[in-house]
């Protein structure tokens, strides 16, 4: 990678209360890129992702040393905003996660909460929010009913126009696709490569050719530490570890 | 396929009968109302429920300065121990494990404490403590009844010595704080961690994920511990009649002494007969349709707005 990262973590260690998850992870992060990070279950890719926006500050026992570089700004600093922070790198989850909402009122939030906005400039940027998010087509006639009552992929898209309503420069997806059918899943794919010119994208998946298919960048995670990074094209194609060889070819997972 | 054993069937009517046991109970609480209230309504009508005279002497007697006091230091209790039971029930889910354990441990047991053991505390120290601090602060600190309309509302012209409706609200606020505390607290730790994290994922601080997300997601809950305490401060007779001073006035002011249905009923059946002791059973009666009413409207309610959340109905 030749330009300077969006994101860079720094000799990253990370404790559940005195197990240690996360051994000197060092990773970039490139802007407008979409950057994988796959590895066998309880391999610490999704806590990586967690120090991101210091969501696993929520969880008294959970601990991070090191240092997380968001534009140069170390993020683990307490002197950060943290609230500004996760405006800033905004997170999709493994299952949808609507507020006991409308759907409207879902996308509204975020702007409610960040910006001082008139209605009518809310309801064109809801309006956008969802059209980033390839949802408007199929709610813009229901756009007051319950954000529970859409499927499963349209709640996921919710979700993600949720974020982005936010204005965030960063988009955090922790397994954004395992919850969902795969026409669904598709679809989100798709929505990832346009969003990646606007954000910065990191996803955490355990689906193989989901990173292969939608991800510049791939880094697999072994037991708490980065084993391999490189071009998801190079990783794929010509894994230098023996180890990486081993998990993209199925050997264990 | 064997036939049923004989003891299987058995079981089941029992059961059925036990079931139809609590329709019946119920419906006989009605009737046996209804049946010794007749005479107080044959003889007042509707009126009943607006007059406010009760003069066992003259054989008058009204439901509405009861109904009132009912009415208001339930809204009084209502006020003062939601938000209270809200903020600690947030807390103790939050809270660091030893502390919040010890706490919580704490309300239950406040939920066992016998309301007769309120009253008392409510005579031998609130009622002191309003007389001789929280009054005298009110009218000559503050002057408040040197203000128009609120110094009215406040403190009536019967003065104020301890007693009424405001203390016995305060009471009856104590008294329920601990059943709908530990029943928010218990809806806010079913809330899922993830809808938690992505309410904090967007940058909300702990007030608005509480207000926003925890709240709108456990409202049903909620709801049904406001009216468990709804319920409680409604009915309640002990503690509110040792501190509400039992004089059967409208309320015209918050710190007046007056009465509730539930205390009037207490004072008066030991030595009512005739029309009297009829007019009580109509009281019992109006007392036992406001609770029943506000159950049918909560599940009415419930009903109502649960598609507006999403939630099959």
């Amino acid at each position: 990678m030749n330009t300077i990262p969006k994101i860079s973590a720094k000799n990253l260690n990370f404790f559940y209360g005195n197990h240690q998850a996360l051994f000197e992870n060092n990773l970039d992060i490139g802007a407008n890129r979409i950057t994988a990070v796959i590895g066998p279950s309880g391999c610490g890719k999704s806590t990586h992702l967690r120090t991101y926006n210091r969501i696993f500050e929520l969880y008294r026992e959970q601990r991070c040393e090191g240092e997380i570089l968001l534009d140069g700004v170390n993020i683990l600093d307490k002197s950060v905003d943290v609230l500004e922070l996760r405006r800033k790198v905004g997170m999709i989850f493994q299952k949808p996660t609507p507020f006991p909402m409308s759907v409207f009122d879902n996308v509204a939030y975020p702007l409610r909460l960040h910006f001082k906005k008139t209605r009518s400039e809310i309801e064109d940027d809801v309006e956008r929010a969802l059209r980033g998010a390839s949802l408007w087509d199929e709610v813009k006639d229901k756009l007051s009913a319950s954000g529970l009552a859409l499927s499963g992929g349209q709640q996921q898209r919710l979700c993600i126009a949720r974020a982005i309503a936010a204005e965030p420069e960063v988009l955090l997806m922790d397994e954004p696709t395992s919850a969902i059918d795969p026409v669904a899943t598709l679809k989100i794919e798709e929505l990832l490569l346009e969003l990646k010119e606007r954000f910065t994208i990191v996803i955490v998946t355990h689906n193989m050719q989901q990173a292969a298919r939608v991800s510049d960048d791939t880094a697999f995670f072994y037991k708490g530490k980065i084993v391999e990074f490189s071009d998801t094209r190079t990783l794929f194609s010509n894994p230098k570890s023996k180890k990486t060889e081993e998990y993209i070819t199925g050997r264990f997972g | 396929m064997n036939p049923p054993k004989a003891t299987d069937s058995f079981f089941k009517t029992f059961c059925l009968a036990c079931a139809c046991l609590i329709g019946l109970l119920m419906l006989s609480f009605f009737v046996q109302l209804f049946v010794n209230s007749s005479e107080a309504w044959r003889e007042f009508g509707l009126g009943f429920l607006f007059s406010s005279e009760w003069d066992p002497v003259a054989g008058k007697f009204g439901a509405f300065p009861s109904i009132a006091g009912t009415l208001l230091t339930t809204a009084i209790a209502l006020a003062v121990a939601l938000p209270l039971a809200f903020v600690s029930a947030l807390y103790l889910t939050d809270a660091p494990p030893a502390i919040g354990r010890v706490l919580s441990q704490a309300i239950d047991l406040l939920a066992a404490i016998p309301s007769v053991i309120y009253g008392m505390w409510g005579l031998f120290v609130l009622a002191p403590l309003m007389q001789n601090h929280v009054q005298p602060f009110l009218t000559e600190t503050l002057n408040l009844q040197a203000v128009p309309v609120l110094g009215g509302l406040l403190v009536g012209e019967h003065g104020f010595n301890g007693f009424g409706f405001f203390t016995a609200g305060l009471i009856l606020a104590l008294m329920i704080l601990p059943y709908v505390c530990a029943i928010m607290r218990d809806v806010f730790k079913m809330t899922p961690a993830v809808l938690r994290e992505s309410a904090y994922g967007i940058g909300c601080t702990k007030w608005e994920c509480a207000k926003d997300v925890v709240m709108k997601y456990g409202i049903r809950g909620l709801l049904g511990g406001v009216f468990v305490g709804l319920g409680r401060a409604l009915g309640e007779t002990m503690a509110v009649l040792f501190v509400i001073g039992n004089i059967m006035d409208v309320p015209a002011a918050l710190f007046d002494s007056g009465t509730t249905i539930a205390a009037t009923l207490a004072n008066n059946f030991a030595e009512a007969d005739g029309l009297q002791r009829s007019a009580l059973f109509a009281l019992g009666l109006v007392l036992l349709v406001m609770a029943f009413g506000i159950q049918v409207f909560a599940q009415y309610y419930l009903h109502l707005t649960s598609s507006k959340r999403g939630e099959r109905s």
